[in-house]
């Protein structure tokens, strides 16, 4: 009875194709739209964990002051020094190397041309640690950086906006009143996962950078690379404990400073992929609810049109059951076929988007599972009342009905 | 359910019938204190001028209407007692419908037409398929099995009609003036296949019409005026009273 009804389901479907067509667009529409938004937000999610993983999964960071990162976190706590990155270094045999790492954001001047950028200082130890090479150059010599000269390694965008495509070696630069001679270019890199232009960088010596440009000997945070042959899961527990010794926390008390890894970069940064793609969902749910009352608005004319057809269909001796069965099964026929279009056209859409925005297409299956299986749902709610309309119709006046 | 082992009880059995549409004023008795019995094997033809309740007559006798007042005993089984779904199994087990319409399904093959009462009945796809077409053939419709209702004459399309009605045994046909979207060769041809039912499948026939010719093929004539019946008899003996009085 069942397949019988179905079958009488899909006939109903044909019989009125171009209605039908229209009826389900909604459908098509809606459950296209989350299906796209779902796999590009789940394209673009792996897009940054493989960035990241690019970036070193052994690379971890050391920063003062507790608690979560980002705004809002303005605790005042005891800032790092040198002797953190050499106790990191000597004492933890998974840590491989580690390098100082201050930066703030300058104007860098050449002639009359002028760029706000980042500058950073560190020593040679952090090109080792992120694993930058340099293509024009040099990297930092030893007596350069124990005597703070104020040489720096510049990227691909400061060049660009400085100096074009010729060579920028051996030129100064003026960082606040600091004549720098740069040295070095490193190779681009592009864009990074957090947004940033990783390339908009100029790089001098910590002690150039302490004595110049702050004045301070503080270190605001220390990038570490574990080693190879440890997790570093391992190594950020190992860091934890060293840097609590090292700043006389006792047993009890939180720590002020933290200790983060690129995979917990990585899971913010997907998390934040991931409440959009949510929100993006939600507004494409409703579109599908808009598909929903459009079947149950098609369906309930379909019912005031075949009314005469309902009249013959109860006189020889439908049941009323039978009837709602009809009606409520050619909905969900109806919005089943809006989903599974629906989903190859989100799936289509998806795959265009990924190509054309350089990430990995992801198809979810649960997703398109839940889909489908939505449109189901959407079928059996929108298409109730119309049926149940259907099946109370009284034969006498159903079979006089014009 | 409603087989009576006894032959002699009539298949439909109607005692002091109303139906009364709205209230005071308006009150319409569209039936009033109808009672006849139509027996196993009988063609009966309901005449009548318009309003006169012979439909009304027609949708009681088809069970998908309930009286206001008064028993009817279809088989020995009271029909006012049943529910709504219960009415529509009786009429699926034991009664078939023509209509003057035709009203078979649009777009839909004659095969699929008359294959319709048998899915509801619940039979398996292959022994209503084996069904349908013999009904098919009966009425005269073989090699036109697949065409839709707008690729048959009105004739073609009353037959397949008819075979929808026969195609689940029933024990009755209710015509509801059958031949009055027919001129007048196919609504003979139309006659004879329901008298050829009616003898030789021994199918009990009630029929509406307002055509005398037609009504001669019952072998009774039921007249009503104003919800009553006024006449009960042989065709020849209603019209000669009909037309003297007239």
């Amino acid at each position: 009875m069942i397949w019988e009804t179905v079958r009488l389901a899909i006939q109903a479907i044909y019989r009125n194709a171009l209605r039908s067509i229209l009826t389900v667009l909604g459908v098509v529409i809606g459950v296209g739209a989350v299906i796209a938004m779902v796999t590009v937000g789940q394209g673009s999610s792996d897009q940054v964990t493989a960035d990241v993983a690019k970036l070193g999964t052994n690379v971890l960071m050391v920063m003062p002051g507790a608690g979560q990162m980002g705004p809002g976190n303005n605790s005042v706590s005891a800032a790092l020094d040198a002797k953190d990155v050499e106790a990191l270094i000597d004492q933890l045999s998974s840590v491989r190397t580690a390098a100082p790492y201050n930066a703030t954001s300058l104007n860098a001047v050449f002639g009359t041309e002028d760029t706000r950028t980042s500058v950073a200082g560190t020593d040679t130890r952090y090109l080792d640690v992120v694993d930058w090479p340099i293509v024009l150059g040099r990297g930092f010599l030893p007596t350069e950086e124990s005597s703070g000269k104020a040489v720096c390694i510049i990227g691909e965008t400061v060049r660009q906006e400085l100096f074009g495509n010729t060579n920028p070696i051996g030129e100064k630069i003026r960082l606040k009143n600091v004549s720098c001679e740069i040295i070095g270019l490193f190779e681009a890199k592009g864009a990074s996962s957090f947004g940033s232009d990783q390339d908009d960088i100029v790089l001098m010596p910590i002690k150039a950078f302490q004595r110049r440009v702050t004045g301070s000997t503080d270190i605001t945070m220390i990038y570490v690379a574990a080693a190879s042959n440890v997790s570093t899961d391992r190594t950020l527990v190992d860091i934890e404990a060293l840097m609590r010794e090292r700043r006389r926390i006792s047993d009890g008390e939180e720590d002020d400073f933290n200790v983060r890894d690129m995979k917990q970069m990585a899971s913010m940064l997907t998390g934040i992929t991931d409440v959009l793609t949510g929100l993006l969902s939600a507004v494409a749910a409703v579109s599908l609810l808009v598909g929903g009352i459009g079947i149950m608005n098609i369906m309930l004319v379909s019912v005031t049109e075949r009314t005469r057809e309902i009249g013959i269909r109860l006189a020889i001796g439908a049941t009323a059951n039978q009837v709602l069965l009809q009606f409520l099964v050619e909905a969900i026929v109806l919005s089943m076929i809006g989903g599974i279009v629906g989903i190859l056209l989100g799936l289509g859409l998806a795959a265009v988007a990924s190509n054309v925005m350089a990430i990995p297409f992801s198809p979810d299956l649960a997703i398109v599972a839940i889909a489908f299986l939505f449109s189901a749902a959407v079928g059996v709610i929108f298409g109730y009342f119309p049926a149940r309309r259907a099946a109370r119709l009284d034969p006498i006046e159903a079979l006089r009905h014009q | 359910m409603a087989d009576s082992k006894d032959a002699n009880v009539p298949v439909i059995d109607l005692h002091n019938i109303s139906k009364i549409y709205g209230h005071g004023e308006a009150e319409v008795r569209a039936m009033d204190g109808v009672s006849l019995s139509i027996a196993k094997g009988e063609f009966v033809a309901i005449m009548g001028p318009s309003g006169s309740g012979k439909s009304t007559a027609m949708n009681m006798i088809g069970c998908l209407d309930r009286p206001t007042n008064g028993d009817y005993l279809f088989n020995g089984v009271h029909v006012g007692n049943l529910t709504k779904d219960q009415r529509a199994i009786l009429r699926r087990n034991y009664l078939g419908f023509v209509f003057q319409g035709f009203n078979l399904l649009p777009r839909t093959s004659a095969l699929d037409n008359v294959e319709l009462p048998l899915i509801y009945k619940g039979v398996p796809a292959a022994e209503r398929r084996a069904q349908a077409l013999d009904a098919l053939a009966k009425v005269g419709l073989k090699g036109r099995e697949h065409h839709d209702p707008s690729e048959l004459s009105g004739g073609q399309q009353q037959r397949a009609a008819i075979a929808r009605a026969l195609v689940g045994s029933p024990q009755v046909i209710l015509a509801d003036e059958p031949t009055g979207n027919l001129d007048t060769k196919l609504s003979l041809e139309i006659m004879e296949l329901l008298k050829l039912l009616n003898e030789r499948d021994h199918i009990t026939i009630v029929m509406v019409t307002h055509e005398e010719d037609m009504a001669t093929y019952a072998q009774r004539v039921i007249w009503m005026v104003d919800g009553r019946v006024e006449r009960d008899g042989p065709p020849a003996e209603v019209f000669d009273h009909e037309r003297h009085s007239a």
